[in-house]
């Protein structure tokens, strides 16, 4: 397969430029701050379901347009440029994927329907400690009388604080499954977080919270094998954001570059600083070049998609941290004033670089991989 | 009428399979040791061995040496497709090249893009006939980086051009018989403009070749002096004073070739060298963590690399061609190198440091390593390809 778009891909890709350029510019994500941390705007969010992007990776037998997740990775990186806040990663690329790769047809019925039209807002939970992992959980569900009891505790949970349902990562003995659980549920506690992205998250607490045993969604199928697909699409989808985040952040950067005068003469002249974006260009040619062929594996059922999904996630995990750290030091003192976009570039690539596993823990797993 | 063309790729393929099993000698599909394991051709060529001639005749004969340039010019006339199923298939089975030549890879491109139509005729049929071992003169002992401030004369004679300078790391110079040289031909105009391109016989009078010997111990460099040489006019490729048009053409090639571009060679992977020689952990992991992530880290890099010289290569197929990236694929192609051999001394240990055969070690290590040094210099400096990136790509201002 050619690595590159097709023609369909690129005009849904500058259909989300359009849109998010003119409704959802980086001063949109700056009011919501401003405006008490609200998590998104519901607006943008209908304009969003309008333009199918909610529809772009769910199955045509449930009447999605199953575009594939080239597609979906191209609106998430230019999410990323603009730092549009929307439930596209939580419900979408997380709890969208996670109903998609499930066997159970009578619960995909049931939800995609409201997943699509945005009224169903599906988080994921999963992560316990201060780190990802996807070994072991403490997290368990206890089977009786055809309902399944869950008790513990999840942290970092992606719009967890204004989901409708939840997907929740548990051990059901000692294998890994996971459950759609009403977010209203008896026994549920939320507490809102914000991180330093402005973004809301949430921990969970689950105390004997009692789920249908038909909530399950890996019934035949292994949840082990279920949970490494979903892993390797959350790890190329929030590359693909940060891809667009690294972009952004340098192509600002290279244009203050060209206009800041100090000395007399327009620092982009001086052979230091070209040097140093020179080399930014260079590793974001090839952050585009894994991101793209990650995006496409998943797509074709490659069988190294893990794999390409490790390389993407620590490749843009350690380029990211550099371009928007690079993009401060490059603006100078503007670039420390909340007045300057550029430090909500840096803020969000920390917090999207550390989701899902930072640049050492993909780094870990691709030598295990390899076998050293 | 896709079908039709699909069936005769795939027929082409096939048979093309068939024709190098049957032809190419087991010799030479082995993987190439020293440069001198590939036929170069030449006045005074001399085959290394029978398998040697015979793999170069056949192929010769196959019109198989050149195999995608036009058959007028001694080419085989195969479409792209045809040539690129032509280097997987030769690949698949590790067949050496049949001929190793500047002239196929630098002034043939040159040639076919700049020659009149007679110079094309009767220079690149002994290209591919391995008659003429072509050299390049290019740089000089005071126009390294600043390749455009060349001082090498060219004094109009009349009839012929007199020629008097010196060349630097002209590779191969003490056993080519032409070099294809940039000289001045107008001393007034702007450094630029004044660079005409011309092909000089290395038997005329007043030539002569000193090798320069590198940090690696061996080298194929050479410098050339040039003392009051006559070159006959129609020696001249291209328009008087517009060789740097020819110059850049021939770089951005030679930069896309040392950044790895075309190139078969299967390297074995670094962390495969560590296995064999680092101690492991119970786990049958790399007990040196430090290491293990250096080297996580950079066949992280080396991959997507890879991605990306194919990302691109499918870009410029749909037209999309930016001949500035070459810059950034010398730069980066250049520093993995250098990264690689960094990493293969580290694993190595103190066996890494043997300077020549000895039982534990062929010794080469040490001197591919020193020669790896040369990478990130040779063809325009990383700095160079920065400077190009930032003005070209980036369109940073120049003061």
């Amino acid at each position: 397969m050619a690595l590159i778009l097709t023609e369909e891909q690129k005009m849904l890709k500058d259909s989300a430029t359009e849109l998010l350029t003119v409704k959802s510019p980086v001063i949109k994500m700056r009011e919501l701050r401003d405006s008490k941390f609200i998590p998104f705007d519901p607006k943008l969010w209908e304009e969003m379901v309008d333009m199918g992007w909610t529809a772009l990776t769910v199955p045509e037998s449930y009447n999605g347009l199953d575009f594939g997740f080239v597609g979906l990775g191209q609106i998430l990186e230019e999410t990323g440029r603009n730092l549009s806040k929307s439930p596209l990663i939580s419900s979408i690329l997380l709890g969208g994927s996670a109903l998609r790769l499930s066997d159970n047809e009578t619960l995909k019925t049931k939800l995609f329907p409201g997943v699509m039209e945005g009224i169903n807002q599906l988080a994921f939970a999963i992560q316990e400690g201060k780190h990802h992992q996807t070994k072991s959980f403490t997290t368990k569900a206890i089977l009786e009388k055809g309902n399944y009891i869950i008790n513990g505790s999840k942290t970092i949970v992606i719009d967890g604080a204004t989901a409708t349902h939840l997907i929740v990562v548990c051990m059901v003995d000692d294998k890994i499954s996971l459950f759609l659980v009403d977010a209203k549920t008896k026994g549920i506690t939320i507490s809102k977080t914000i991180l330093m992205d402005s973004g809301t998250y949430a921990d969970i607490a689950f105390k004997n919270v009692k789920v249908s045993a038909q909530n399950r969604l890996n019934i035949k199928l292994d949840g082990r094998l279920l949970l490494d697909q979903l892993m390797a699409i959350a790890y190329t989808g929030i590359s693909a954001e940060l891809l667009g985040i690294c972009k952004q952040a340098f192509d600002v950067t290279v244009q203050y570059l060209k206009e800041r005068q100090q000395f007399g003469v327009i620092i982009g002249t001086y052979q230091a600083l070209q040097h140093r974006a020179a080399i930014l260009f260079s590793e974001i040619e090839l952050c585009k070049s894994i991101v793209l062929k990650a995006l496409q594996a998943i797509d074709i059922n490659d069988s190294k998609t893990l794999k390409y999904a490790h390389l993407a996630k620590a490749k843009l995990g350690k380029t990211s941290k550099l371009v928007t750290s690079e993009a401060i030091q490059l603006h100078g003192g503007i670039g420390v004033t909340d007045d300057a976009d550029i430090g909500f570039y840096l803020k969000r690539a920390r917090v999207a670089q550390q989701l899902f596993g930072d640049y050492n823990y993909h780094l870990h797993q691709l030598a295990k991989i390899k076998g050293y | 009428m896709e079908t039709k063309i699909s069936i005769s790729l795939s027929d082409f393929r096939t048979e093309t399979r068939a024709w190098l099993e049957a032809n190419c000698p087991e010799s030479m599909r082995q993987p190439v040791k020293d440069p001198f394991d590939v036929y170069w051709g030449g006045r005074n060529s001399k085959f290394k061995s029978n398998d040697q001639k015979l793999w170069f005749e056949r192929m010769l004969e196959k019109r198989w040496v050149v195999p995608y340039w036009e058959t007028k010019y001694g080419g085989g006339g195969l479409t792209s497709e045809e040539n690129n199923i032509l280097v997987q298939e030769m690949t698949r089975l590790g067949c050496r090249k049949p001929l190793y030549s500047f002239g196929i890879s630098m002034l043939g491109p040159a040639l076919l893009n700049f020659a009149s139509e007679d110079q094309k005729l009767y220079y690149l049929p002994q290209i591919v006939e391995g008659k003429i071992w072509w050299c390049q003169g290019y740089s000089e002992p005071n126009a390294g980086s600043d390749l455009a401030s060349l001082k090498t004369k060219a004094i109009d004679k009349g009839d012929h051009y007199e020629i008097t300078g010196s060349k630097v790391w002209t590779s191969y110079a003490d056993k080519s018989d032409w070099i294809f040289c940039l000289v001045r031909t107008d001393f007034k105009a702007t450094k630029h403009n004044g660079i005409s391109f011309i092909l000089i016989d290395m038997a005329s009078k007043g030539v002569s070749t000193r090798p320069i010997k590198l940090i690696s111990g061996k080298s194929p460099f050479c410098e050339t002096f040039f003392d009051g040489v006559k070159v006959p006019k129609e020696n001249l490729i291209g328009n008087l004073n517009e060789g740097w048009t020819i110059a850049k053409y021939l770089l951005t090639h030679e930069r896309q070739m040392i950044g790895g571009i075309g190139e078969t060679d299967i390297k074995k992977e670094v962390h495969s060298v560590a296995l064999e020689n680092l101690p492991l952990n119970n786990y049958g992991i790399i007990s040196d963590g430090v290491l293990r992530n250096k080297i996580a880290d950079f066949e992280m890099d080396e991959e997507i690399f890879d991605l990306t010289i194919q990302r691109v290569t499918d870009e410029a197929k749909t037209g999309n061609n930016s001949g500035a990236l070459s810059s950034f694929f010398k730069f980066y192609g250049t520093e993995l190198n250098i990264a690689r051999y960094e990493l293969l001394m580290a694993i190595g240990g103190s066996e890494a440091l043997f300077w020549g055969k000895n039982e534990k070690s062929d010794g080469d290590l040490a001197r591919k390593f020193c020669r790896s040094k040369g990478n990130s210099i040779e063809g325009g400096t990383s700095e160079i390809q920065l400077n190009i990136i930032s003005k070209l790509i980036l369109g940073l201002p120049t003061k």
